[in-house]
């Protein structure tokens, strides 16, 4: 019996904080990557970031809203998935005339990373009407096919235990894409010429130059990645939870402090920084009381909820993490640049 | 006289929109315009002393002014005496352990060198120290949270007159940004504003959720006023007289004594909220002188001239022997105060705190818009900025419908892009601003009204 109510303790914690964490951190992920390499290799803080992701995923919902208007689905898989590609070229030429129009001015006159980041506000005060004048500001669900891996009800049936385990086919989406796109995104950084020049450019720019790397191609690359990126990781963010502007322009803020937790211009910590955000935001605000109960004999089960922090504080703890982090290790856990 | 011709210009051509905005829409609008640009000229100066005095970046002014906000309701709302009773006297002896915390950890820090064990004790000393605090702490939340949570459900303030809290709010500001300065202000300077950006974060998430203080998300209405209320002006005998006075050319034509009497009461219903706002701008203008004036004796002072030294080329003026990080701290926690003010002062004129209201984009992107545009560096230049982006923030939607309707004057009005376009109006105001940035970080880079150095 003692036995049982472990393995009850076990797919508690597994349904509630796994599982929606691991989701959860593969999109910050995705998007901690995305502020990464433009601080990286464009050696500026993206302050567009979540109106970019926004307007990524605007596009997926507008193909996805086409393709099932003319009846064109991919059954029980939702239909976003097809409309990524096709956001993903919108978004990439968005990228590429902002990149023209606005960016490369001040690259080209060496201007200060600040003034940059000046610019990025005003990108993402258009970005942000952009996407509010063509989509609206409400909020928009256009996940279908279908909605569960696993039902709760089912897997209790399945193994008689008391705790159910709902996987979403969203989560288990998130996951695999993620995987997927992030192991493509190093092998690319690590094993061919162009990401490797890019790392080179990212390192020293002046060396990269003198030893005859091409910058034009490599900022051309750094934002069709960055464009990829930011469609994929809104897509799944908006698959999973919904689709609203100003919750995306809000996730900028858990986006940089896993991009600076992770050690800022290194890609592979932004990726674990968006999984240590994640875990330490549910970790601290889940109330422990039916985890206790399972564990602990029935003598010592606690009274309280023991919750650390009432989840209105989610936010709150990526951003004390964040400055913990800036305050006793400013290159992050996994050394980016060293400020 | 001549060097400041532009400063003049610019400022007769704001003054000007805003007389129009009077003559076409309404005074009240006009008026309302006008205080809320006066409260952001605060804003801005207080960003333009740590911007263009120094250059740091400050991403978290909407945490000041939510401070300021708070100072506001902490000192006009009259105390609730049952729930000071039922747990006032856990939360001071919350208060009383935060303080002894931070005594000992400083005394740890101050009198033991730097060692892992250091480390240990001084993080024993704080999760010990939240443990404890939360479980005295808690019931008394409790208790103040249930006492008429309809109503109050808080502790209430002191009860003083609001205008009090103006300077209260600079405190409060104040000592935040000395904290965050400590901090956070070695950091670089892109760093600096991501910091600031999420720690003014945390503020809003603390005043959203710590209902026994602030009522969080439930809102105080009704503060209390530094001016006459419309309904009591409404039935006082010399305002009416005085309406009486303006529009006796326009009473005379109506010769029907009752029709005259029901003109009267609509002059006195109008005239008494333009009466009340201006008031508010007396008020207010008061400040934006006072800080003016201030500001720029500080700013053609010597120690004006080092903080441009020390923002133009830091390692030279430390070289010189001027003390960068004291220096840096202390402007820090100077503008921010002002932005305390500010956002005391607008919770002022709301008569109302609402916490949910502080968005980023609102209380820290648009200002720092307004600093930009205006001027960098230069107060007329930043207090122009707040008015010229206020004005056109507020203006920008009757603009959008105008243009709207002129591009699509060949469609049908049921046409779906113009009904869809009209819709979307109120979103031309991002568009405005987010281009007007562009193009004046592009083409004007030091803002419309750049910043003088004169070198005597």
């Amino acid at each position: 019996m003692v036995n049982m109510d472990f393995v009850n303790a076990i797919i508690l914690l597994l349904n509630y904080i796994f599982v929606p964490a691991l989701a959860y951190g593969s999109q910050l992920a995705l998007g901690a990557i995305f502020v990464t390499l433009i601080y990286g290799i464009l050696r500026f803080a993206n302050f567009a970031t979540g109106d970019m992701m926004s307007f990524g995923t605007m596009f997926v919902i507008l193909f996805t809203w086409y393709f099932q208007s003319v009846g064109i689905s991919l059954g029980v898989f939702p239909t976003a998935l097809l409309a990524i590609p096709f956001a993903i070229i919108f978004m990439v030429g968005y990228m590429l005339i902002i990149d023209k129009f606005v960016f490369k001015y001040y690259r080209t006159k060496k201007s200060p990373p600040v003034q940059l980041a000046m610019v990025s506000i005003g990108v993402m005060f258009v970005t942000q009407a952009v996407v509010r004048i063509i989509i609206g500001p409400s909020d928009r669900r256009f996940f279908d096919g279908e909605k569960f891996l696993i039902k709760a009800g089912e897997f209790k049936e399945m193994t008689g235990l008391n705790e159910g385990l709902a996987i979403k086919s969203t989560q288990v989406i998130t996951i695999i894409v993620t995987l997927i796109l992030v192991s493509t995104l190093f092998w690319f950084l690590n094993k061919t010429k162009t990401g490797k020049s890019m790392r080179a450019y990212s390192d020293n720019e002046d060396l990269a130059l003198l030893s005859g790397i091409d910058p034009k191609k490599i900022v051309m690359t750094t934002w069709i990645i960055a464009g990829i990126l930011a469609t994929i990781g809104g897509a799944l963010y908006g698959l999973d939870k919904s689709f609203k502007p100003f919750t995306y322009f809000n996730n900028m803020l858990p986006i940089f402090a896993a991009a600076i937790v992770g050690g800022i211009g290194n890609p592979f910590g932004a990726f674990l920084g968006g999984y240590v955000i994640a875990f330490s935001e549910i970790l601290l605000t889940y109330a422990y009381r039916k985890f206790f109960m399972y564990v602990l004999p029935e003598s010592m089960e606690p009274d309280g909820l023991i919750q650390l922090l009432s989840t209105d504080y989610k936010f709150a703890v990526s951003f004390s993490i964040l400055v913990i982090v800036l305050l006793y290790r400013p290159s992050g856990i996994f050394k980016g640049k060293v400020l | 006289m001549r060097k400041n011709l532009n400063v003049i210009a610019a400022y007769s051509i704001m003054m000007g929109l805003i007389i129009l905005v009077g003559i076409f829409q309404s005074w009240n609008i006009a008026l309302s315009i006008f205080n809320l640009c006066l409260i952001s000229a605060v804003m801005t100066m207080g960003a333009n002393i740590q911007w263009g005095y120094a250059g740091l970046i400050n991403f978290g002014i909407m945490g000041f002014t939510a401070l300021g906000g708070l100072a506001a309701v902490l000192i006009s709302v009259d105390p609730v005496q049952e729930a000071w009773s039922a747990g006032g006297s856990n939360i001071l002896f919350s208060l009383f352990l935060i303080i002894a915390m931070v005594l000992a950890v400083r005394y740890i820090l101050k009198n033991y060198k730097k060692s892992k064990n250091r480390t240990y004790i001084v993080a024993a000393i704080i999760i010990l120290g939240i443990v404890i605090i939360r479980f005295i702490s808690e019931p008394g939340i409790e208790a103040i949270e249930n006492v008429e949570p309809a109503k109050t459900g808080f502790l209430g303030g002191l009860g003083l007159p609001i205008i009090f809290s103006w300077v209260v709010g600079a405190f409060f500001a104040g000592g935040l940004a000395f904290v965050i300065g400590k901090v956070a202000l070695g950091l670089r300077a892109d760093y600096l504003a991501i910091a600031t950006l999420l720690i003014s974060e945390i503020v809003i998430a603390i005043i959203k959720h710590e209902d026994w203080l602030t009522r969080g998300v439930k809102n105080v209405i009704g503060l209390k006023r530094p001016a006459p209320y419309e309904v009591n002006l409404q039935q006082t005998d010399w305002f009416i007289d005085l309406v009486e006075k303006f529009n006796t050319s326009k009473l005379n034509l109506i010769t029907d004594l009752t029709e005259r009497q029901t003109a009267l009461n609509q002059l006195v219903i109008e005239g008494s909220s333009v009466f009340v706002k201006l008031c508010y701008s007396g008020l207010f203008l008061v400040v934006v002188i006072i800080l003016l004036i201030l500001t720029q004796k500080a700013l053609y002072s010597p120690w004006g001239r080092m903080m441009r030294a020390i923002r133009d080329n830091e390692e030279a003026a430390n070289a010189m022997g001027k003390n960068v990080v004291k220096q840096h701290l202390l402007i820090f926690v100077l503008g921010s105060a002002i932005v305390g003010i500010a956002g005391a002062m607008l919770v002022t004129q709301d008569g109302l705190f609402t916490p949910g209201s502080y968005r980023p984009l609102r209380y820290t992107f648009l200002i720092w818009v307004m600093v930009i545009v205006g001027g960098s560096g230069n107060n007329f230049g930043a207090i122009l900025g707040g008015f010229v982006v206020w004005f056109l923030w507020i203006e920008a939607a009757p603009i959008g419908l105008y243009l709207v309707n002129l591009t699509t004057a060949g469609l049908d009005d049921t046409h779906f892009l113009k009904v869809h376009l009209i819709e979307s109006v109120p979103y031309f105001r991002f568009l405005m601003m987010g281009v007007g940035l562009l193009v004046i970080m592009r083409y004007r880079p030091k803002g419309i009204l750049p910043e003088k150095i004169e070198i005597k």
